[in-house]
């Protein structure tokens, strides 16, 4: 039975009930995607992050049933994460969608998803048979922050004789809880699809202040972080071997790191970049926080330069950073860089980063896949 | 009776090596060469057990590790030269991509077909011309290197030396494993293995096979990144001439893809390109192939799974001409 059956049948509540019982919510046939809420509310409204659609959409009641139901059109490979407010006396409730048990987290708590012809990619999993590398919590004394934490992780076969790469990834810690990193790299390496590669995961308790064209960080992460890790493991001294990577504002951080520090980093890793921009003044619609991104990215528009020798930027269609970051590429391509530019059906959250990671890792740090026949 | 050459594909779980051996009525001891497998060449007890015959693992890796210990000037040289290598790689490569680019953009204009045609052959020229370039700058930097430090003036690499001559004394043929070809070319040169053997037979499968060909070709059309262009790595030992091989097509190789395959084959004529799955053989005596079970892949863009070993004709001899 689908929602046409139930608007056009009768609507008792074992209709309702079966109904119910004998479908998986939110409901897909083919691109159209049903949402369904039960119960009594004044209103009841989809909440989402796809920019281009109206962010809240009003669910219709089916009239005598207490039942709720929006039906979205949304393209193959469409993945959407939601909330539904439930209003009753004037207070709006948001909640998980109870009839759907896909959850994506972060660090606000988790939402429903929605998905239409998606699937997980199959190497986020922990695979039994991949070598696992291992992680340690390292605290260090920077003269630029004072004493701050960060993770290593070292690959599975890890010797002292060989040099390795390292990713420096912002936000490495919320990486590796919501976008499954660990499980990532522990797979890519084990299938020879990217590097034995050396992780330093950093965590800011200030990111919206350190990350958007910061001196200090730039300085800590190359003057101090990098170096330090350089001494305790061996690490190719090789700009084509550093990779700055992040999400976000992580994603502007890593940017602004390689700018501050040109030559230092060959390779750099760049999701949902909150790359603002203005093409008149410097007054942007997004506040005051991005100010000092709104300059740097002006001032680089105006005269762009090699800041890295290839970079991987991805971004979700149904994010409003789409457009700051279909604009950036081509500007990073003229000058030379190599760019690699990915758009996803998907929007400004962890699971889409998860999924780049596989393109972006394997394109800038490559495994010996192309040089292995067994 | 001329040296035979074996090549054949990748062993998996159920090598066929064995029986090549014993219908080359090898009965061993052989030298078995696992150092594609790097710090795992040692773990060769399966094959020892496929091989059927007594083995001496030559352990080509870690005396080459040994001598980086106890070299520390060759072993700098040996890493600059390696850098330089990986660097004049990378740019060839971005120059394929450059070239690949241009011949699409070229191949969809709006012109007569007799242009497109020539100018597709321009374009597989200028590939041509670029893995020619490649292959000769990789030559001079690996001669350069082999001037500046020949293998008497090491004085650890001349004791591997001198003690793998005694050892393949002692054996009747080599073997020589897949695993990653630029570790296993590296290692083979360094310790001059393809020499040292001298005209005692070869049996060779996978990268082991690629690095005996004039050109070793880094290939996969499904890379994790979404696709990929075939390249050169360096000349290869040349001592099976005439041949590029392509290991493993079911896993690497989109054998549907006409106009890839007829480019590839194009780029690489006068060379038959054969693509050996597991069970494929090609048994050469001397120059001339005796035994063949592969796919050869035509600059017609087939995929001939029945070929038998007959040998490639170009209606033009030297360049993109098609098979006849």
């Amino acid at each position: 039975m689908n929602i046409g059956d139930l608007i056009n049948g009768p609507r008792t509540k074992d209709a309702v009930d079966s109904f119910l019982a004998d479908n998986s919510f939110p409901m897909v046939e083919g691109s159209s995607c049903t949402f369904v809420w039960r119960g009594q509310a004044d209103a009841v409204h989809l909440k989402h992050w796809v920019f281009g659609l109206p962010s809240s959409q009003q669910l219709q009641r089916l009239p005598d049933t207490d039942l709720w139901h929006l039906t979205l059109k949304l393209p193959e490979g469409s993945r959407v994460e939601y909330k539904l407010e439930v209003v009753r006396n004037g207070h709006g409730e948001w909640i998980q969608d109870p009839l759907n048990r896909h959850l994506a987290r972060d660090p606000f708590g988790a939402n429903s998803v929605a998905a239409v012809d998606y699937q997980v990619p199959s190497w986020i999993h922990a695979d039994p048979s991949a070598a696992k590398g291992h992680i340690d919590e390292i605290w260090i004394e920077s003269k630029t922050f004072g004493r701050r934490g960060f993770g290593l992780y070292i690959p599975a076969r890890f010797r002292r004789s060989r040099t390795y790469p390292v990713l420096v990834v912002h936000d490495g810690h919320d990486y590796m809880r919501y976008a499954s990193l660990k499980n990532i790299l522990d797979n890519l390496i084990d299938r020879l699809e990217i590097a034995d590669v050396i992780a330093v995961l950093t965590s800011s308790p200030d990111r919206i202040h350190e990350y958007p064209d910061n001196e200090r960080h730039a300085k800590f992460i190359s003057e101090e972080l990098v170096p330090y890790v350089q001494r305790l493991l061996p690490i190719s001294d090789q700009p084509q071997n550093r990779c700055l990577m992040g999400a976000s504002f992580g994603a502007v951080a890593s940017l602004s790191t390689a700018m501050r520090y040109p030559g230092m980093y060959g390779r750099l890793l760049l999701q949902s970049g909150s790359f603002a921009f203005t093409d008149i003044g410097d007054r942007n619609h997004r506040g005051p926080l991005f100010d000092p991104v709104v300059s740097m990215i002006n001032r680089y528009r105006a005269d762009p330069t090699v800041v890295s020798e290839k970079i991987f930027m991805s971004v979700g269609m149904y994010e409003s950073l789409i457009y700051e970051n279909r604009s950036l590429a081509p500007v990073f391509s003229s000058t030379g860089m190599d760019v690699r530019y990915v758009e996803a059906r998907d929007g400004h959250n962890w699971e889409n980063w998860r999924d780049r990671l596989r393109d972006g890792l394997s394109w800038l740090l490559p495994g010996p896949f192309l040089h292995v026949y067994e | 009776m001329a040296r035979v050459i074996a090549l054949l594909g990748p062993q998996g779980p159920t090598p066929d090596v064995g029986e090549v051996l014993r219908d080359l009525g090898i009965t061993g001891p052989v030298a078995l060469v696992r150092a594609g497998y790097q710090e795992r060449e040692t773990e060769d007890s399966e094959l020892i057990a496929a091989l059927g015959v007594p083995v001496k693992n030559l352990t080509l890796h870690a005396r080459g590790n040994e001598v980086f210990k106890h070299a520390p000037e060759y072993t700098t040289a040996y890493h600059t030269r390696q850098q330089r290598l990986r660097h004049m790689q990378a740019f060839y490569r971005t120059r394929l991509d450059g070239t690949e680019d241009a011949a699409k953009k070229i191949s969809v204009r709006y012109v007569e077909p007799e242009l497109l045609a020539q100018e597709e052959k321009v374009s597989v020229d200028v590939f041509r011309h670029m893995d020619n370039d490649h292959v000769e700058r990789c030559q001079a930097v690996r001669t350069a290197f082999d001037k500046a430090w020949p293998a008497d003036k090491v004085a650890s690499l001349a004791k591997h030396r001198r003690e793998l001559r005694v050892v393949m004394d002692g054996t009747s043929a080599l073997v020589i494993a897949g695993g990653h070809v630029a570790s296993l070319h590296n290692r083979l040169q360094m310790f001059d293995i393809l020499a040292t053997n001298g005209d005692k037979p070869i049996v060779a499968w996978s990268a082991g096979a690629m690095v005996l060909t004039d050109r070793i070709v880094l290939f996969h059309d499904y890379p994790p990144y979404g696709s990929d262009i075939a390249q050169v790595l360096e000349p290869g030992a040349s001592l099976v001439k005439g041949y590029v091989v392509l290991p493993d097509p079911r896993r690497r190789i989109n054998l549907d893809a006409k106009t890839g395959i007829q480019q590839f084959a194009r780029r690489m004529a006068p060379a038959t390109c054969v693509a050996m799955d597991h069970g494929a053989r090609l048994i050469f005596d001397g120059d001339d192939l005796k035994f063949a079970k592969a796919i050869r892949l035509t600059t017609t863009g087939a995929a001939e799974a029945d070929w038998t070993g007959e040998p490639s004709r170009f209606s033009t001899p030297h360049l993109y001409g098609v098979h006849v």
